[in-house]
This record gives C-alpha cells, structure tokens and sequence, in this order.
C-alpha cells in the first residue's frame, strides 16, 4: 500500500475487469476504488478516499461493473462530487466535514415524474430511441432505451401516461432472442466510454454564442467543437469560465470544478440558485450540473470528475440538448494522472507526466461534437477546458497537448491582465478554427463578416507593431499615419476586446448588438482620417474612442444609444453598418 | 495491542523499514534506540514489510531498535488550555508550562470540509497595515501566501499582523525557522500582551526534517476545532517553501519520481489540502491563512511560489522591506470593499494606486534625464508621502484612520478635480480648508 494506490491479490480463477469498481473494506466500511492494473494475481487498486487506516490482510470486494455514471431525470441543478454522490444530500447526514466511505444515490428514486410515452407497443427500438418524455424544469427530458441495451428490440409493453418514479419500469423490450428486457428512467453508463448511440457525426457549422465579445467576434467557439484557456495565475481564466457558464446560449452547462478552490465552487453554488437565466427567467441552476472535486479532496477521485462531467453532457446530447462543459483545469486532471502514474512506477515521460498524457488528452476532447440523433434532430456537446500551465509557460506538457486537439485557443496573458484589459485573452496568441468552418452561418450576419473580422486581427498585429516601434524610438520617430493605426488597434481594443464583468450591461452583448457595433466600429477602421498634426489625432481618436465607449454602457437600441450612434456615424459617414 | 519490533531491515534517509503485520496505513509508531526515542509514521506497506519515516531522523538508528506500534495516526491535543502555550514539531510543549495529556487528542490531516456547508466569505479582518487594510484587505477564510526573497522582513510582518490582527485565536506554525526567530516571535507576542490568544508550533531549522511536515497539519488540526466552535482563527505560517523542501527530501528517498526540479508531482495537491482548510463554516467560526512563502533566487515561477499562486486567494509580495502595491492582490477584497468597511473605500483605494503609479512613472522619468516640471514635484512628494504613511511596515493605523489620512494625503499634493474620484464623495469626504 502507497498512498491511495493498493495492491490486491486475488483467489485464483477470479475475473477482474480493468477498471472495474472495487471496494476496500476499512473497519467495516467499504470505500471506493477503481482497479487501474493487473499482473498476474496482483490487483492494483487505486483508493478514492484517504487509505489512513488499512491494513495488510484487509478485504476487498470487487463489484463486477466499470464506474459508472447514473443518468436520468433529476440531474439538473444537482451539486455532486467527482464520483457523483450528491453533495447536498451528503451534507444533511455528514455535517462540516466531508467522511470517508459515505455514498449516496445519484439520483433521488423516491421523486415522481409525469410521464408522456412517445413510442408504442410494437415498435422495433435500438439504444438511444426515445420511449417517452417526462418534463423537467423547462425542458423535456426525453427517456430513451438504455445506452448499453445491444441489438434492436421490440416494445412489448409500454407505461400508460402517469407519474412514475425512476426505478419504475415504464417498458418492456424483448429481443430477437426472444429475451425480455426491462426499462426504467435510470441507467447506468461507464464513465471511461464514449456514448455513440446516434446516427452521425456532424461537421461543427454554427457558433455558440457565449456573449463575450472577444470570443464571438475574434475567435468563435462552434457548437458540438473544443476551445481550451490556458493563461498564469491571476489572469483571471476562473472569472472568465463563470462569466461563460452565465452567458452562453446552451441549454445545459455542466461545470467540473477539477482540483481548484472550493472558495470558486462555493460563489457558484450560492450564486447561481439565485440569478435568472436571461433565456428563461428561470433561476441558472436549472440548466447547470456542478461536479466538484476542489483541490483538497481525494486526487484519485479527480480523475474521475472530468469523465463523469462528460458523461453527463453526453447523456443530454443523447437527448437532443445543446450542452456546454466547462472544466477548470484540466492541468489538475494531468496532475492526478502524474500522481498515480508515479505511485505505479511507470516510467515518465516530459515533467514527468505519464506517456499516455497525450492520448488521454485527445481522447477527452474528441468526447465533444455535434451529432444527429436516430430522430434526425441534433445534439451537442461542446468542451471548453481550463489550462494552469506551470509558471505561465505554455510550453509545458498539458498545455501542447490540448493546443494539438482543440478547434480554439483563447491564450490568457499576464500582461493585458496586469494592463486591466480585461477579459485578458491574448488577442495576438489566441486562435480559432472555426471562424473559416463556420463562414456560412457567420455570413449571415454580413456577407463579408469573415473578411471584416480578419481585416480587424491584421489591423490589432499592425497596431501592436506600431506600439513596439513606440517603445524605442519615442512617439516622436513614428508617421501620422502609423500613429493612426496604432490609435485605432487601441480603440478596437478598448472598444470591442475589453469588456466589463461587473456592469449589468457590458457583461453580456447579444448577437444582434455584437453586429451592430462591430460593424459601427468597422466603419471608425475604414474611416480615411487625415490629421494634420499628431496631436490633433490623438485629440479626434480619443473622443470618438470615448463616444463608442459610452455607447458601450447604453442599453441596446434605446435612445440613448441611438444618439451616440448618430453622433458616431456623423462623423464617419456612409459605411458598412446599415443606417 | 501493542506489538514490538526489533529488526529494522532498511535504513534509507529517514525511512526505516520492519517487517511486521496487522499494521494500519498512516499509523504512528516510537522507534527506541541508545541515545533517542522518536515517533515514525507509517508511509508504506509492502506485504509484511512496513516502512516508516522517523521524524527524529534516522541518524543513530541501530537495526536492533525496537519499534513499538501504536495503533493511531498522528493525533494533537485539543482544548482551551492549549491557548498561550509553544509545542514543538511532534506536538509536545516547549515551554515550561504544566504537559497537557489530559487534554482529547484528534487525528491531523482530516477530511476536507464539504463545499455546500462553506458560506461566501464575508468578514474583513483588520491588521492595523494600512498596505494590508487599505489596498489589499483580509477577509475571513482567505488564504493569503506572502511572497518574498530571503532576508526580506517577512517574520517581522507576521508577527505584527499577529499582534494586532482582529481574531479571536492566533496559531503560528513555524516550519524550519531559525531559533533567534521563534524567540522573537515569543518575546514579541509576550511583550505586546497577546500570548493568551496564540497558540505557536515550532519547528527550528535544526529540528529532524521529518517534523516539517507536521507542524502545518497539527496548526491547522487545532484551527478547524477551534473554527467549528465559533472561533475566528487566523493561522500563521513561515515558512512554506521549507515545508515543500521536506516533501521533496522525504520524496526522493522514497525513490519517487520527481517532476518538477525535484519535488514530487504531488506538490500541488499537497499544498493544497493545506491551504484548503482556509474555511468561514456556515453558522460556526473561520480559519484565514497566512502563509510566507519564499522564492528562492526571487523567482516567483520557482514551483513552490507558483503552484501556491494557483491555490491561494491572491498574494501579497514583500519587496525591499514593503509590501509592493503592484502585483499584490487579494483575489476577495471586492467581498468586503465598501460593503464591511466604508463606502468610500473603494474609491480612495483606486485613486491613491493611480497616482502612486503615476508617481513611479515620473521618478523614472526624471531617472532618465528629463527635465523636472511642477506637476512632477507634487507627484514626488505624493509618493513620498505614500511611502511613509502607508508602506512603510513601521504605520500602524486602523482602516478608517487610514482611510482618513488617505483623503489628507490627496489633498496635499491634489485638487479634487485631479484624483478622479466621483463628486458625491468629494462633497462628502474631501477635507475642509483648516483641516
């Protein structure tokens, strides 16, 4: 025994299942564990609690099943540990403190649910079918056959409409064998596994709207693709992934709160129960799944989080929802993959992170996508994942590895956080694929949008070209001409990158008002200034800056945006902003 | 039952190992031997061989030593009597006072606290530094590291925040400190008359490396009870880097495979579970840490600085003897800015670093050869004053003292129309001609 990794030998002939759930039986008490390698009759077995206490001779049971993830109505709004048991609940039977070998049902089975059955007796049904629907806050949790159920079966029974509890069968499938099987709201599905009972696989094509404008103008993030945030500590990557679990236009956000403060994890779960979805006018808990694992609770269970987290969205995708997974960070999951690749003496790769990182990092990304479901309507499951690179240096590992596998790259610099620039997305590093794959859907908004947006990158490289220039040789050795260019990079900057969190208005620009203004402001771009002096051009950018920035803090389309808008347009006439 | 061993059948670094059954993961152990007797904690089992790390060190170990079990983790005594008393690394007084195994004794090292029964922090803990107080302010249940190179005063500030700190119990835990050290935190805790609230762990640099480790579970351990029953407890620890070396000594004479310029991968995580009992209990007391953490070679990308960095709640940088208003931050000021404390707070705060910013920007100007214009004179003397009536660790002022001078000090060197500060609170707290 070495930390929470416990080595096990087993009776001759018994079967163990590489990742199968094993329990450790402490004084009676039996604790969770997870079996990560077998030799021989040597089990190792690694422990997700503390394994203070054990003691060579003690026993343990193996359970024939892979961890698993309980899925079913019930799981919106829920607060659950990296291993699914339900805080909340724990805390009515634990106090303070958090004790070892303590589980609960996932999911309460003693709650009723109306149910609305969908497909009838006769039918011939595969996993994934829809049997039926009950409503859940405001959605409708579509019931379909167990994800794991294999070949096609036929319903020979299926529940009346009524109110049933979980654990209620509502159908009976009977397969070509002739085997009867029978269905219940709950299910069970292994965590490691990706879920792929759907039809197809499709290409990301349309943006998920986060609100935040440097992401959605710059560097879109595609529904059903992977974006990660890497950035030092202090830059602000924690405020930034609350803002998007806020704002975005998912249906479901499932935040895995992965080996960081529980200090974050408690703001979100004593806030949110009290803000209103934008969207619904509904509180934002019902749409949101907290899994955490904050960074003082067992390691071992911390590389659980992430998978059970994905498991989840991928169960709503299944069900034909628009789900979002935040993971903060996913550097922690590496950690905990280091910390029992080290116990097992396997031999390390780079920073001594095990050689599958990579794999493993791939393989969690690839869990994303957006995929037509059996009934031609579609699904998705988008991931962003934190990144903590150690000393701020993207260079490590963790960091290499996801930039290889994700479609979006928002890199967080020290610097503009330092320069209060915030969000403090490094527009000259950062990155998204998607602005060219999503070209057709983002055209709507203008026939020229992809062009506009990259004119407006070029424009931030030139300007930052101008400002380095500056740094030598004085405002004194540039042109008019560059001055201009570096004014107006600034005050796309100040304008559009740089967004205000804690004003009611700027936290959250809609896509209507992010075309709006972003096209108002192309406009300041396209603008020939001709300035006689620098002073003077210093002068006239800083006030049409200050005008736009006004604008900014305005409700959209009431008056007083409108005055500043005809104030703006005054000045730079005709454009490519409608009137 | 107790059971005796005595046949040590490795020796390496401070990890012994016997051969011995029935024996419980993390249990405590004494190792006799001639010239010393010490505790052991059970670190590893492999079939009937257990291995023990000796907090004594091994040094004088003979394979012929008994080694007694004793059938519980490593425990610290708990109780109000503990309060004005000094114990050392293995929890045992140091001082001449009366011993305490009367006393309940806990386990250290418990479960983390379930994060539905923590509240969002909301208390503000004055420190009487204005540097603290004002700009960077302490809130209940935060962690705080205090990054600084050697030789910086950081034991200094540690123990005056000790001193005036508002909290009901004050625990120092003193990780590998020198000996002149502890004295003087024990003669300046006496002197100023706070000892019957502190509770101080010492661990000197010349005490077995093993006890490192403990000294920061054993602070805690008793914080949390003292928490759970009401207490407002604010732990001190100096310092944590030597804590982060024990792990690494210990970890690689455990042949573990290092990651990060020798320290075991599990750094993080282990400084974490420390950190994280930083705690405001729903309904009950708070732990708030404060934590020195040097940075060799005054590198804060150093693992031990940089890891902590993603794990606590902001830092406060000690530079050249002041804590550095730039790159200083308490990530949960915004908690109680303005809402605890005054409502011109806030304002007072952002304009006085602007300009103290600005104040910088001129001084290297002048550096630099520029010519001194009058504007660049007021500025001077702004951070000239900012430096003695706020930075410097001598000032020992209440917030809204503070914040009063902060006004005063505006006003010397400023027009109301230069600090930017909205008119409502001009009107209101600009001092009157005479004042």
């Amino acid at each position: 025994m070495n930390g929470p990794l416990v080595t096990a030998e087993v009776i001759r002939d018994q079967e163990v299942i590489m990742n199968e759930v094993a329990y450790v039986i402490w004084n009676g008490t039996p604790l969770k564990s997870e079996v990560i390698r077998i030799r021989g009759r040597l089990v190792d077995i690694q422990v997700f609690e503390s394994t203070t206490g054990l003691k060579v001779g003690d026993e343990v049971n193996f359970s024939q099943e892979l961890l698993s993830a309980t899925l079913g109505p019930g799981i919106l709004g829920q607060i659950y540990d990296g291993l699914q048991n339900p805080l909340n609940m724990l805390e009515n039977s634990q106090g303070f403190f958090l004790k070892r070998g303590q589980y609960v049902n996932s999911l309460d089975h003693t709650n009723k649910w109306d149910f609305t059955p969908s497909a009838a007796r006769g039918d011939h049904v595969k996993a994934g079918h829809y049997l039926g629907y009950v409503p859940e806050g405001i959605f409708q949790h579509h019931i379909v056959v167990p994800l794991s159920y294999v070949g096609v079966g036929k319903i020979v029974e299926i529940a009346a409409q009524g109110s049933y509890t979980i654990r209620d069968p509502i159908a009976v499938l009977r397969n070509e064998d002739g085997e009867h099987f029978s269905v219940t709201m709950e299910q069970k599905w292994p965590v490691k596994i990706p879920i792929r009972t759907y039809k197809e696989r499709l290409l990301p094509s349309r943006p998920l709207l986060t609100q935040c404008r440097l992401i959605d103008v710059f560097f879109p993030l595609a529904e059903g693709g992977t974006a990660c945030i890497p950035g030092p500590f202090g830059a602000g990557k924690t405020v930034l992934q609350q803002i998007i679990s806020r704002y975005a236009e998912a249906d479901i956000v499932i935040i895995v709160a992965c080996g960081e403060r529980a200090g974050e994890v408690v703001e979100t779960i004593r806030e949110f129960p009290e803000l209103e979805d934008p969207k619904t006018g509904k509180s934002l808990m019902d749409r949101t799944v907290i899994i955490c694992n904050t960074s003082s609770m067992p390691v071992a269970a911390r590389e659980a989080s992430i998978y059970t987290g994905i498991t989840i969205g991928e169960y709503f995708r299944q069900i034909g929802m628009k789900v979002l997974l935040l993971a903060d960070s996913t550097s922690r999951w590496a950690q905990a993959l280091r910390e029992s690749s080290a116990r097992m003496e396997e031999i390390p790769g780079e920073e001594a992170f095990p050689a599958y990182l990579e794999s493993r990092i791939a393989a969690l990304y690839e869990r994303a996508g957006l995929v037509k479901l059996y009934n031609e309507t579609t699904g998705s499951l988008t991931i962003v994942g934190n990144v903590s690179p150690a000393g701020g240096n993207f260079e490590e590992p963790v960091t290499q590895n996801t930039l290889k596998v994700v479609g979006a790259f928002y890199g967080l610099s020290r610097s503009r956080s330092d320069q209060r620039r915030y969000p403090a997305i490094d527009p000259l590093i950062s990155w998204s694929l998607y602005l060219r794959q999503l070209e057709e859907s983002l055209c709507e908004r203008h026939p020229n949008w992809i062009d506009l947006v990259e004119e407006a990158q070029s424009l931030l490289y030139r300007g930052s070209e101008v400002h380095q220039m500056m740094l030598v040789v004085g405002e004194e050795g540039v042109s008019v001409d560059d001055l201009v260019v570096y004014l107006k990079a600034d005050a796309v900057d100040a304008i559009c990158l740089q967004q205000d969190a804690f004003d009611k208005i700027e936290r959250a620009t809609s896509k209507e008002r992010q075309v709006s203004d972003f096209l108002l402001l192309m406009d300041m771009v396209h603008h020939p200034f001709s300035f006689e002096s620098k002073e003077q051009a210093k002068k006239e950018m800083t006030n049409i800056q200050n005008i736009f920035f006004q604008m900014k803090y305005a409700p959209f389309q009431q008056e007083a945006y409108q005055n500043y808008r005809k104030e703006i347009k005054a000045i730079l006439g005709k454009g490519v902003s409608p009137e | 039952m107790i059971i005796e061993h005595s046949r040590i059948t490795l020796i390496q670094g401070d990890i012994i190992a016997v051969p011995a059954n029935g024996i419980q993961y993390g249990e405590l152990a004494v190792v006799r031997s001639k010239r010393k007797t010490s505790l052991a904690q059970v670190i590893r089992l492999r079939g009937d061989e257990v291995f023990l790390q000796v907090f004594a060190g091994s040094r004088g170990v003979a394979t012929g030593d008994q080694v007694r079990f004793l059938g519980h983790p490593m425990q610290v005594a708990f109780g109000d009597d503990m309060l004005g008393r000094v114990f050392n690394g293995s929890g045992d007084p140091i001082d001449d006072g009366p011993d305490l195994k009367s006393l309940p004794r806990l386990d250290i090292g418990g479960p983390s606290v379930n994060p539905v029964r923590r509240v969002i922090p909301r208390g503000f803990i004055e420190t009487r530094v204005p540097m603290i107080d004002v700009f960077n302010p302490l809130v209940e249940s935060q962690k705080l590291p205090i990054f600084a190179a050697a030789g910086e005063p950081y034991n200094q500030l540690l123990a005056r925040i000790g001193i005036r700190a508002d909290a009901d119990v004050v625990i120092l835990g003193g990780i590998g400190i020198k000996f002149d050290e502890y004295l003087k935190f024990r003669i300046a805790f006496e002197r100023a008359g706070v000892s019957p609230r502190t509770i101080m762990f010492i661990h000197t640099a010349s005490d077995p490396v093993v006890e490192r480790l403990l000294v920061p579970d054993m602070a805690l351990a008793v914080a949390e009870q003292f928490g759970v029953r009401g207490k407002r407890v604010l732990v001190l620890l100096t310092d944590m880097t030597a804590f982060a070396d024990a792990m690494k000594e210990i970890a690689i004479s455990m042949d573990q495979v290092p990651s990060n310029l020798g320290y075991p991968g599990s750094l993080y995580s282990d400084l974490a579970a420390r950190y994280e009992k930083a705690v405001d209990f729903e309904g009950a007391g708070s732990i708030t840490i404060l934590a020195v953490t040097t940075m060799p070679g005054d590198d804060v990308t150093h693992p031990v600085p940089d890891n902590t960095g993603y794990i606590t709640e902001g830092q406060f940088y000690l530079k050249k003897g002041v804590i550095e208003p730039f790159g200083s931050l308490s990530r949960l000021k915004q908690l109680v800015i303005g809402k605890v404390t005054r409502e011109d707070h806030g304002y007072i705060m952002n304009s006085m670093i602007r300009l103290f910013a600005k104040s910088r920007d001129v001084e290297q100007k002048l550096a630099m050869g520029f010519e001194k214009t009058a504007e660049d004179e007021r500025y001077l003397k702004y951070g000239q004053l900012f430096y003695e009536r706020f930075m410097d660790l001598e000032v020992d002022i209440g917030i809204n003292e503070a914040l009063d001078l902060g006004w005063e000090t505006l006003k010397e060197c400023f027009t109301p129309d230069e600090v930017g500060i909205k008119q409502e609170f001009i009107d209101r707290y600009w001092p009157k001609a005479s004042a």
